[in-house]
């Protein structure tokens, strides 16, 4: 078991706490600046996807799972940022500058949306997202003259200053930039006085009231902040799909960003990661253990959707902290060892809280 | 014309009344919302198939065998999934519950050669009506609105008149002084899921003419939650009287608006009641003394 020595105050703020970290992070990081040597083509892809979504996640992660907020129309911030980069780099825009601004724009809508959310809470927030991501789903098919509507949009492929991203570990390096900064953001905004004005807000919005943070405005800031991200995480998406259409920003899109935070760990960082990496690979797990299946079960077309839904629910009634809770779990162990008890981790039973009245 | 318009737009109303009432009825004992009502329907759908159209049962025998069925499943689900999350936070119940209607509708479609494809109900009743004032309508849509009346009625008197709803009632008000006062709230908790399976069974009968019975007819689900918050989530009139006002406005938008607009007129129009009065129209309006 480790114990933290500190000798100066710049301990406490530096992000990577000790050496073992220092390692493992920086290990990590020459692996994902290393993959295109060690990584085929499609494997790189799938790394670019999983980023990608990382960033989504980490937007409605801020959401979800700092602030308390959340989010059933997350999909529609991924396709405002993915149409406006789509449209922009037809224009000629550089992605320096497209990609910041695909963001900006989900802001704002974020900020529209945040605006009538200030006033609802619990489930009626949820319901007015949704209702949110059902019109700007309309909105994007039947705003034919400058989306394409059903027919989709071609994007071309994201350029600025004469160097064209034409190949996919171009590509995957502008990802992994991409979230390596959000990630960074994230971290520093969350040891922030805003950062922690979001987890008091989570916690209890009538402690964190009395405690003078401005409700309204932090979750019009939560909600912009996390647009932002969700659109700049849609920006990348638009150019790895290459072909956008409406039906990909629907309510399944958004309920698959919500099953990549809670599946990751809501409240974590590392959980948006892990929960894309969940979101990514599942597919590509069930296709291949398909063919050892029964062919009435392997064949079946919603083979996919009861897996998601046993795993699902699965998590949140034994592991409701997600894939880096469980981490945690095994973390602990091999520290504690061989003196991990049972209970450490237990939940603490309560009876249900009225929200009616929160 | 018009009156033919606002008539059909009722019925498809009452539809959305009677899946939203399932949702208001767990939120209001249980505080916590199901986003697999819908799903739960679509599984009373494929059980009244089994019964009518495979077994050739009647619809007066199969009709009680189905709510039965949909009850215990009610039942079950409350008791092996939601109760051991009870009292965690409101996400991870809606989670819970979104991860049951996938496992649902992936179970369902797993089902080999049924699941797939869409299926008609045999019901004894079917074709058009003549009314006075030139309107024609299917009996379909006319059984729909009789059976919603009569089932608010009988909801109405089980809250009113008999112990158990009684119950539920105070349960619902405030679950711990339920508790203290010697009502067993975790069992009244697992009989409400029943009875929202069983409304959900109803629905499921009534809207297989209409639709059709298939693995996705779960998703008017979605349409039914802005009936519930339109009229206010607590209030079982509410979800009725919400679920026909969408309903109408769906049926108007549909005929005198540009197409498309049909589709999202009922989000349009939530968003706009959670904008102006955030409680719905029956919604009870309380607050916190700190």
């Amino acid at each position: 078991m480790r114990t933290l020595f500190k000798t100066s105050y710049d301990q406490d703020l530096d992000l990577l706490k000790h050496g073992g970290q220092r390692f493992w992070y920086g290990l990590l990081l020459l692996a994902l600046l290393a993959a295109p040597w060690w990584l085929e083509d499609y494997g790189l892809t799938q790394l670019s996807f999983v980023l990608i979504y990382g960033i989504v996640g980490l937007g409605l992660m801020l959401l979800a799972g700092f602030t308390g907020l959340f989010s059933m129309g997350h999909a529609a911030f991924l396709g405002v940022g993915a149409y406006t980069q789509a449209l922009l780099t037809q224009a000629g825009w550089p992605f320096l500058v497209s990609i910041p601004a695909a963001g900006l724009l989900a802001a704002l809508v974020g900020v529209v949306v945040g605006l009538p959310a200030l006033r609802v809470k619990g489930i009626y927030l949820a319901i007015a997202t949704l209702a949110f991501g059902f019109i700007v789903e309309e909105g994007l098919a039947r705003w034919d003259s400058l989306t394409g509507g059903n027919a989709g949009l071609l994007v071309p492929q994201a350029q600025a200053f004469g160097f064209v991203i034409d190949s996919g570990s171009k590509f995957y390096f502008l990802c992994l930039a991409v979230a390596v900064l959000s990630t960074l953001l994230l971290l520093n905004l969350l040891r922030s006085p805003t950062g922690r004005a979001f987890v008091a807000v989570r916690d209890s919005e009538i402690s964190a009231q009395c405690m003078g943070i401005h409700l309204a405005r932090t979750k019009t800031l939560a909600f912009a902040l996390s647009a932002f991200l969700t659109g700049v995480g849609g920006a990348l998406y638009a150019h790895q799909i290459r072909f956008l259409s409406p039906d990909q920003f629907g309510i399944l899109q958004s309920i698959d960003l919500l099953l990549l935070v809670t599946i990751g760990g809501l409240g974590s960082v590392h959980g948006a990661f892990l929960g894309a990496i969940f979101l990514i690979a599942m597919p590509q797990g069930i296709s291949m253990v398909k063919d050892y299946l029964p062919t009435h079960i392997g064949q079946a077309p919603g083979l996919q959707s009861a897996v998601y839904g046993l795993v699902l629910v699965g998590f949140v009634l034994f592991e409701p902290y997600g894939l880096y809770g469980r981490w945690l779990k095994v973390r602990t162990w091999l520290q504690l060892f061989p003196f991990y008890r049972r209970g450490l981790f237990a939940r603490q039973k309560s009876y249900q809280k009225s929200e009616r009245l929160r | 014309m018009e009156l033919q318009v606002l008539v059909s737009g009722i019925a498809q109303g009452c539809i959305y009344g009677l899946i939203a009432l399932g949702f208001v009825l767990i939120y209001k004992a249980t505080e916590t919302v199901s986003f697999a009502q819908g799903d739960i329907m679509m599984v009373g759908g494929f059980v009244a198939l089994l019964l009518i159209n495979q077994l050739g049962l009647s619809l007066w025998l199969a009709l009680p065998l189905v709510l039965l069925a949909l009850a215990a499943f009610g039942l079950g689900l409350e008791r092996l999934m939601i109760r051991p999350v009870l009292g965690q936070p409101a996400f991870a119940i809606v989670m819970l519950t979104l991860g049951l209607g996938y496992l649902a509708r992936g179970v369902i479609t797993m089902l080999p050669v049924v699941g797939t494809e869409t299926h008609r109900l045999e019901l004894p009743y079917s074709g058009p009506v003549h009314l006075p004032g030139g309107i024609v309508l299917a009996v379909e849509q006319l059984v729909v609105i009789g059976v919603t009346l009569l089932l608010c009625l009988g909801l109405f008197a089980l809250f009113r008149f008999t112990r158990v709803g009684i119950a539920m009632q105070a349960a619902s008000q405030n679950q711990l002084a339920a508790y203290y006062m010697g009502i067993p709230v975790k069992r009244l908790n697992g009989y409400v899921w029943a009875l929202a399976a069983g409304v959900a069974a109803v629905a499921a009968v009534l809207l297989a003419p209409i639709t059709f019975v298939h693995a996705n007819m779960g998703l008017i689900g979605l349409k039914a939650f802005p009936a519930a918050v339109v009229g206010g989530f607590g209030s079982l009139p509410g979800a009725i009287v919400g679920g026909i006002i969408i309903g109408v406005v769906e049926a108007l938008a549909g005929f005198y608006l540009p197409e498309g607009v049909k589709d999202v007129s009922a989000y349009v129009l939530v968003l706009l009641v959670l904008m102006l009065m955030p409680h719905g129209l029956f919604g009870e309006r309380l607050a916190k003394k700190v």
